[in-house]
């Protein structure tokens, strides 16, 4: 529970400003955050833009799915694939990605940041 | 019947496991006592806490896990004394608990050799989650950090300190060389050098005598009188069993520690057991995980039905080190004058292997791999199972030079093999799951748990299901994901029986699950190739692999490449003029293609669409350089200029582009026209070559550069032009219709049963009687072309997604950059 007060929302976008079931880049301060709707799940999920692999700022360019019913984003440069719930790559365990919590309401997507900008 | 388990370690959750598993009938009730707050994590991959692993993901199993199966389990609570008379156990928080079996799994501490200051502030041991966080907390005022110790767990202290930002570590070991226990002395010297490479400083055969600071530490001084600056150290020096709680119960230790277990792994007490680390079992500590997890075994056996015995362990290891390979199995060090010894030592690339040869040549009796352990399974096998060596022995480190195969390997060794030496799993039981229908690695991993521990083992399972598979005559179907179970052909066809038009469609109606980065690309290929609709509706955009979703190749840091079409090679100046003055406004990098056209490198996502609204406006069309698609024919001036030329290669090549323009494949397909026989165009190396002969046109078929150049084989001889369009649209649709994902015409035709043969029938004789029927689709998709990159500007839905930042749009993503180069730009290299 406390994680969840000291959680900081903001604005992203529109729901309908996200592709279905793919990703769009969002602008937070210096940071940049990949956002995803995941509509053959309803689920949405956000997580750090850059791939750890080769530092390259694209996993919101990158393909979404499943594997063993856990969803995960494949970066487009080299496939490394990352479980959109825990971050961890499920490639190789050598690195993994942050991830962040999104909410929906009225038609607008906000994700969770700790603190305050 | 109740069992108590004092600790909750890794074995002692093995145990559980085990137990839990035969404990059926509820005959069992288990209650768990562990010292640590935490259940049982794995410490085996502690390290990886530093490099980004939460406690959770360590966990081997939750709190849930011990709730549902019904085992009492009092973390943070230590058994401090055992009343074997009342056969009772006593927790520090009171607790009295009564066992009919009592199993020690107290596992093993940190061994802390007597050195004056071991007390002081920024001095650390390397056993905990606990110990972690306290190393966590202090290095951030930390600028040198010291390990004591060279073996396997102090190299490991040296990593957990690079990964907590402490580029300047030094690792300590008393002995001559670091892993004395696993490695010999060139091994360990190749091991040191790469560790050195890494940045980490090393010093061997040092005997720390001091450590210095008043109440924190400064540095350390060593019996040869120098003296090291420090101001945080590590000391993992070794483990001490714990075996006080068994010592002040009665039971049998060991002289230098360990509790006395025999074959059964009973202690002094037969109704007390002693597994793991703290077992003294032969005058020897197995401080491995393996060993540990066996003991595990026997003990649950012994509670059960089973009669096994624990009769030693083989100590083989393989484990990466700070990304260094180093392995060691059997007798690695063996040197008796008897043995004979084969070394290879490659000091460029930075590999180590060595193995011992019975005298006889017939025997792998144990070796040692530095920075290269890919063989160590096989080695390990043959090693354990007596396998004859083949005729030259240095095969088996220097790969068979021509001759044959791992898989051979896999295959030769006997059913009792043990192929996943974690979990005990023997090649007859992963040969018999497979029988019983365990049908893939995931399957097998669940059903019998090989695999599940280090994974060293999954390429040799993969082999075995696949051969056991064959071996009883299945038919290997070549899915194309867990999402799909049919091959790309099959897909393809029931695409078209179903008429579906979206990738969400097909997945509704052929698939299960959720899709994924193999089967989105492979189905929107063949809707595209069915359909020839713009790839970018009907949310099919997201099902695109990222370079078909922008219409444009991502490059290196994040940028385009732009491609328009010049057919044929053939362009005027004009439209040259353009190119110029579109790369100059957009600040691109240009360069001539090898098929005969310009790419424009450095293009940010944003501006794309401006990009193309330019070259569009003055007749350029998309080029598919970016799609698995006819990319480009390529053309030789032929007649029109060549004092040589037969025909007009450029016309011909300008016309067969255009009409295959656009056209989606398995992979990508690239074609060119000769106009004689000098082959200026390379026609031979391309999926579909034509070549003017004095009374035509002859077609090669199969060919590509890459990575294994093939040469195209000569289909039909003296065609008209008309014939040969007709022979090249059965020929596209053939292959469209039958090849497996991301297959080229070459390996296509490798895989084909007849070969060229079979494939001229097909096309040229129309031996299946389709030819008609493929000509008509391939008609189908000509007449329905569209340049996408036009249709994708004039469409304001599609031309919003090219933007980098959804809440920023007119922002392009400020970690893009460039560097100069000859007087235009290149990417920055990237980490």
């Amino acid at each position: 529970m406390t994680e969840m007060e000291t959680m900081a929302w903001f604005h992203a976008c529109s729901v309908e400003d996200v592709p279905s079931n793919g990703g769009v880049c969002v602008k937070y301060g210096e940071e940049q955050i990949a956002l995803y709707h995941f509509t053959r799940r309803n689920e949405w999920y956000a997580t750090q833009n850059e791939c750890p692999h080769r530092r390259q700022m694209a996993l919101s360019r990158g393909m979404i799915g499943s594997q063993n019913d856990v969803p995960k984003v494949a970066c487009p440069f080299h496939k490394k694939t990352f479980s959109l719930v825990t971050g961890e790559c499920l490639n190789d365990d050598e690195c993994s990605i942050r991830t962040y919590p999104v909410k929906i309401e009225g038609g607008h997507v906000f994700i969770g940041v700790e603190g305050i900008v | 019947m109740r069992v108590v388990v004092v600790g909750n370690g890794m074995v002692g959750y093995k145990f559980c496991e085990k137990l839990v598993a035969k404990n059926t009938h509820g005959q069992f009730e288990l209650t768990v006592f562990g010292e640590e707050s935490r259940p049982a994590y794995d410490r085996v991959h502690l390290s990886e806490f530093f490099s980004g692993k939460s406690a959770e993901d360590l966990s081997m199993a939750s709190a849930d896990w011990y709730f549902s199966n019904n085992i009492q389990l009092h973390l943070g609570d230590p058994v401090q004394k055992i009343d074997r008379d009342r056969k009772t156990v006593y927790s520090h928080k009171g607790l009295e608990v009564h066992y009919d079996y009592l199993v020690l799994a107290t596992g093993s501490s940190a061994f802390v050799p007597p050195i004056p200051g071991v007390e002081k502030n920024g001095v650390f041991i390397y056993r905990t989650i606990e110990d972690l966080e306290l190393m966590k907390a202090w290095a951030g005022r930390a600028k040198k950090g010291t390990v004591i110790g060279g073996g396997l767990l102090g190299l490991e202290a040296a990593k957990a300190l690079l990964d907590l930002g402490i580029a300047d570590t030094s690792v300590i070991e008393f002995a001559p060389r670091l892993m004395p226990r696993q490695v010999d002395e060139l091994g360990s010297q190749l091991l040191q050098s790469k560790l050195e490479a890494l940045g980490l400083t090393i010093y061997t055969a040092k005997n720390t005598s001091a450590i210095l600071g008043e109440e924190a530490i400064t540095g350390l001084s060593f019996a040869d009188g120098s003296i090291l600056e420090s101001d945080m150290l590590v000391i993992s020096a070794g483990i001490k069993p714990r075996d006080e709680l068994a010592k002040a119960a009665g039971l049998l230790t060991g002289p230098r520690g360990g509790i006395v277990v025999n074959d059964l792994l009973q202690t002094s007490d037969p109704d007390i057991y002693a597994i793991g680390e703290c077992a003294l079992h032969n005058e020897m500590i197995y401080g491995l995980v393996a060993p540990g997890y066996e003991m595990a075994e026997v003990v649950v056996g012994q509670l059960t039905d089973s009669e096994k015995a624990f009769t030693g362990f083989d100590m083989s290891t393989k484990l990466k080190l700070i990304g260094v390979d180093v392995a060691s199995f059997g007798n690695p060090f063996i040197n008796d004058g008897e043995t004979r010894t084969i070394v290879f030592n490659d000091g460029i690339n930075g590999v180590y292997k060595r193995v011992n040869i019975s005298a006889d040549g017939k025997q792998l009796l144990g070796g040692i791999l530095v920075g290269d352990a890919e063989q160590y399974n096989m080695l390990l096998q043959t090693c354990k199972n007596k396998i004859v060596l083949p005729p030259n022995p240095e095969d088996i480190i220097l790969g068979a030079r021509g001759g044959e195969s791992q898989e051979a390997g896999v295959l030769s060794l006997p059913d009792d093999a043990y192929i996943c030496s974690c979990e005990s799993v023997t090649k007859g039981a992963i040969c018999k799951a497979v029988e019983d229908g365990e049908e893939t690695v995931d399957a097998i991993k669940k059903c019998t748990k090989a695999g599940t521990g280090c994974g060293g083992c999954l390429p040799m399972i993969k082999d075995l299901v696949n051969h056991t598979l064959k071996a009883q005559g299945k038919y290997i179907r070549n899915v194309i994901c867990e999402h799909f179970h049919y091959s790309r052909q099959e897909l393809y066809d029931l695409v078209k029986l179903h008429e579906l038009k979206s990738y969400e469609d097909v997945l509704n109606k052929l698939g299960t699950g959720d899709g994924c980065e193999l089967c989105k690309p492979s189905v929107a290929s063949i809707l595209a190739s069915l359909w020839n609709e713009m790839i970018l509706k009907k949310g099919n955009d997201t099902a695109q692999d990222s370079n078909d979703r922008f219409l444009a190749n991502i490059q290196k840091g994040g940028t385009y490449s732009v491609v328009p079409r010049i057919p044929g090679g053939e362009i005027t100046p004009d439209k040259l003029i353009v190119i110029g003055q579109v790369a100059k406004k957009y600040h691109l990098y240009t360069k001539i293609t090898g098929g005969q056209r310009i790419d424009l490198f450095g293009a940010h996502l944003s501006d794309l669409p401006l990009i193309w609204e330019e070259l569009i406006e003055a007749g350029f069309e998309s080029g598919h350089a970016y799609g698995k698609a006819l990319r480009t024919v390529k053309s030789c001036v032929g007649s029109t200029w060549c004092r040589f030329g037969l025909h007009d290669s450029v016309s011909f090549a300008i016309r067969v582009e255009e009409r295959y323009r656009g056209l989606r494949a398995p992979h990508k397909i690239k074609s060119a026209v000769s106009g004689c026989i000098r082959e200026c165009a390379e026609a031979q190396s391309k999926d579909f070559g034509i070549i003017a002969t004095e009374k035509g046109w002859n077609l090669y078929v199969c060919g590509n550069g890459g990575s294994k150049p093939q040469h195209a084989l000569l289909l039909a001889t003296d065609l008209d032009e008309e014939t040969c369009i007709r022979f090249i649209d059965r020929f596209l649709m053939f292959y469209i219709k039958t090849a497996d994902p991301l297959t080229r015409t070459a390996t296509w035709l490798n895989k084909m049963e007849g070969g060229i043969d079979y494939l001229r029938n097909v096309v040229v004789n129309d031996s299946l009687g389709i030819a008609a029927k493929l000509e008509e689709e391939m008609q189908l998709l000509v007449d329905s072309y569209k340049c996408e990159w036009k249709e994708a500007i004039e469409n304001p839905e599609i031309r919003k997604r090219f933007n980098h930042f959804v809440n920023a749009p007119e922002e392009k993503d400020p970690s893009i950059a460039f560097e100069e180069m000859r007087e235009q730009k290149r990417a920055k290299e990237w980490k």
